[in-house]
């Protein structure tokens, strides 16, 4: 096996220009970098309405080095899809070079992906599109000012989950829909989970996707600083936590296998990942205790897929 | 000559869009669309026709993927009508002022509710301000010639705007007659696929779709205003080689019998056989009414009908869709009333609504509305009606 890439082996080529306007510290900024890494120069990328496309393109300046399209909110998926049929036929047709290898790839919010794309990406992938489909989770609608979304997740504040008497941030009492196993439910190549705290792990990720044909997705979370209410030089240490916690993991699934590609043997208590941001201040032990079973399941889940424990139990 | 085929108008316009040679379609069913594609769909099963099919779960992601496939620069084409537009409609503004081109036909059906699969046109006029060059046929023939020019108009440089095409529900699309059909070369010569327009492309990265803030985002709106503009002379001259190479005419109106004509109907589509049919037996009494079709409804031909109607006294703007609330009643009233208005014209109108959802509009009908106008013509603005008259409903 050829030795473990580091982030002295990434391309230097930048395909995200410096000057947009996101958040010092925003996690979508650090993967949209390493996803573009990953794509090179011959990709055409589709981004739905989001927090991503308003601070990246905004006429008549752009971050984007490769060509790339925003619609509307709903219909990323759709637009990649679109793309990619009129590459295929204008291949066919001789308008493209046919060895010309064009990778299309979307990249949409939690709230473009989960809630009102949804149904434009189950298109896309039951069709089997030649499509990577990216998802950069922070969690809630911060387009529009930090709204709950489908992928907020429990106890989290929101400006639409406010903690008051009665209400005390998201309320939904399961772990919150499971997106991978939405893409795997449409019979999907391959599927991931990613994390721009870990960009080389992002980065492969990417490069495997777009190595095979058909639908893919990668879902990839997304520290957001005034979301989360976390300072801007902590969203990497957010996103290390939530690895390193069990809150989020990183694995992905090729042809039927799982493979966690961030093993934890020991786990840290969730307490550590939630006290750094201001979303889920309020939270009181009992809360925190029910998170942290929530955690455990989800972690038990994963190593049961694998076939071996490789989230380790929670430490101390 | 080409070979003439008996033809619904459905079958009619899928048969233009394969000599047309499409790279991309992609639709959704809906009645009384969905015999289009289910022929495009037997070319491309078939090997006649070398294009990409998209089947998607929605009338919304048809109209992203066009999006998608016009903006690598492939020849783009759906179809649909009633829900099927209307669910469009976020996406038929943002194709037009991305400036993509594409043909998209919509086979007139009503809107609901109550649901009604049947033909009016108030899923055509509700996308009236979406920045699509919009015509209406009123022919078999006509719906497939409408395809030729519609891939003519929207990808010629000067205009790079979308085009919306249309037929009656059933009246037309589930009606065979006699189609002329052009061969594939004849059809590629005429619109011939230029791939004319700013496209993704690794090489020559461009963004598209971006934020307009304040100080850009009305120039936007103003260029498109242009390119608007610009595609009725581009129309002209289209309409104008058609004739030439194909020997049948059009023009943004139809006139007939106009002028000597006291009064008049203004209307659009299938209808207009029975109003031009009732303009014949009555013209046998006498009767000095004419008749006039608007077949390119955006742009408006605003100054081609004020000049046909100069010396009309009064004219009846039959609607097929309903404006609720609006002194005009319908669309193509508020239109043509604003167009004699600019010319400065004395004509006087009347609004007429008639047949939505599929209602049939009999020669008695006809009757009853060239009485009005014949009631009307020498009476003052005044003392004409306030507001529509319905024709043919249960009051
Ligand atoms: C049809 C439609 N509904 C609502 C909106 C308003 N809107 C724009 S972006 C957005 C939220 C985006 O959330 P998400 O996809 O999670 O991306 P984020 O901004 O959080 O990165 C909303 C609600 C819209 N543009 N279009
Ligand atoms: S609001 Fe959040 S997602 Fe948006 S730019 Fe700032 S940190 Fe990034
Ligand atoms: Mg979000």
């Amino acid at each position: 096996m050829s030795k473990p890439l580091t982030v002295w082996d990434l391309p230097r080529e930048e395909y995200l220009a410096p000057g947009h306007r996101m958040c010092q510290g925003c996690g979508a900024a650090i993967a949209f970098r390493h996803i573009l890494k990953a794509t090179g120069k011959d990709v055409i990328i589709t981004m739905p309405t989001s927090c991503g496309e308003i601070t990246s393109t905004v006429y008549p300046h752009t971050a984007w080095r490769v060509p790339w399209i925003h619609v509307a909110f709903e219909n990323a998926a759709a637009v990649a899809s679109g793309i990619a049929a009129g590459i295929e036929a204008l291949k066919r047709k001789g308008f493209i070079p046919k060895d010309k290898d064009i990778k299309v790839v979307a990249i949409g919010g939690d709230g473009g992906t989960f809630d009102i794309g949804f149904q434009a990406l189950s298109g896309t992938l039951e069709r089997g599109d030649n499509v990577l489909y990216i998802c950069y989770d922070n969690e809630a609608y911060m387009n529009t000012g930090i709204q709950r979304s489908g992928a907020t997740p429990l106890g989290a504040w929101t400006t639409t989950t406010p903690v008051g008497k009665v209400w005390r941030g998201e309320w939904r009492p399961k772990k919150r829909k499971d997106l991978i196993a939405v893409a795997i439910a449409h019979n999907v190549p391959y599927a991931a989970t990613a994390n721009p705290a870990f960009p080389v792990d992002l980065y492969m990720k990417v490069k495997k996707a777009l190595s095979i044909k058909g639908p893919k997705v990668i879902h990839v979370l997304s520290p957001c600083v005034p979301g989360w209410r976390i300072e801007p030089e902590k969203s990497v240490e957010v996103g290390k936590l939530a690895v390193l916690t069990g809150m989020w993991i990183n694995y992905e699934y090729e042809n039927g296998t799982y493979r966690v590609t961030t093993p934890v043997p020991k786990r840290k208590p969730v307490r550590e990942y939630l006290r750094l941001q201001g979303r889920f201040r309020h939270l009181t032990d009992e809360e925190i205790k029910k998170i942290q079973e929530l955690v455990d399941a989800e972690v038990a889940r994963i190593n049961k897929l694998v076939g071996k424990e490789v989230i380790g139990p929670v430490e101390g | 000559m080409g070979k003439v085929l008996p033809l619904g108008g459905n079958y009619a316009v899928a048969y233009a869009v394969k000599a047309c040679d499409v790279d991309v379609i992609t639709a959704y069913p809906i009645s009384p669309q969905t015999t289009i594609v289910e022929r495009l769909s037997e070319f491309v099963a078939n090997g006649e026709l070398n294009a990409e099919f998209l089947h998607v779960e929605s009338e919304h992601t048809a109209l992203s993927v066009a999006i998608g496939a016009a903006a690598v620069g492939a020849r783009t084409y759906s179809a649909t009508c009633s829900q099927g537009l209307a669910l469009m409609n976020e996406l038929l503004y943002i194709m037009s002022y991305i400036r993509l081109p594409m043909v998209l036909t919509i086979v007139n059906r009503a809107l609901s509710a109550p649901i009604n699969i049947w033909n009016d046109h108030s899923d055509f006029m509700s996308v009236n301000d979406s920045g699509w060059i919009m015509m209406m046929s009123a022919s078999n023939q006509e719906a497939y010639d409408e395809i030729l020019l519609g891939y003519r108009i929207a990808e010629d440089p000067r205009v790079l705007l979308p085009v919306i095409t249309s037929m009656d529900g059933y009246i037309q699309s589930h009606v065979v007659e006699p189609v002329e059909i052009v061969s594939d070369e004849e059809a590629i010569s005429f619109a011939p696929k230029r791939r004319s327009w700013v496209t993704l492309d690794p090489d020559k990265p461009v963004t598209m779709g971006p934020v307009g803030d304040p100080s850009y985002y009305f120039e936007f709106r103003r260029q498109l205003w242009e390119a608007m503009k610009e595609s009725r002379k581009v129309f002209d001259e289209a309409t104008e080689e058609f004739a030439k190479r194909f020997g049948r005419k059009y023009s943004a109106i139809e006139t007939y019998m106009l002028e000597d004509a006291e009064v008049a109907i203004v209307g659009m589509g299938s209808f207009m056989g029975t109003i031009k049919a009732f303009v014949d037996r009555a013209r046998r009494d006498g009767v000095k009414v004419g008749a006039l079709r608007v077949k390119l409804y955006r742009p408006f031909p605003s100054e081609d009908i004020a000049r046909a109607l100069s010396n009309v006294k009064l004219v009846g703007v039959m609607d097929r869709a309903l404006m609720p609330g609006s002194a005009a009643g319908g669309h193509l009233h508020h239109e043509v009333a604003f167009a004699l208005r600019q010319a400065g014209l004395e004509t006087k109108t009347i609004g007429f609504i008639a047949g939505l959802g599929g209602r049939l509009l009999t020669m008695d009908n006809v009757k009853q509305m060239v009485n009005v106008l014949i009631n009307y013509k020498d009476k003052t603005v005044k003392e004409l009606p306030k507001e529509p008259i319905f024709i043919g409903v249960r009051e």
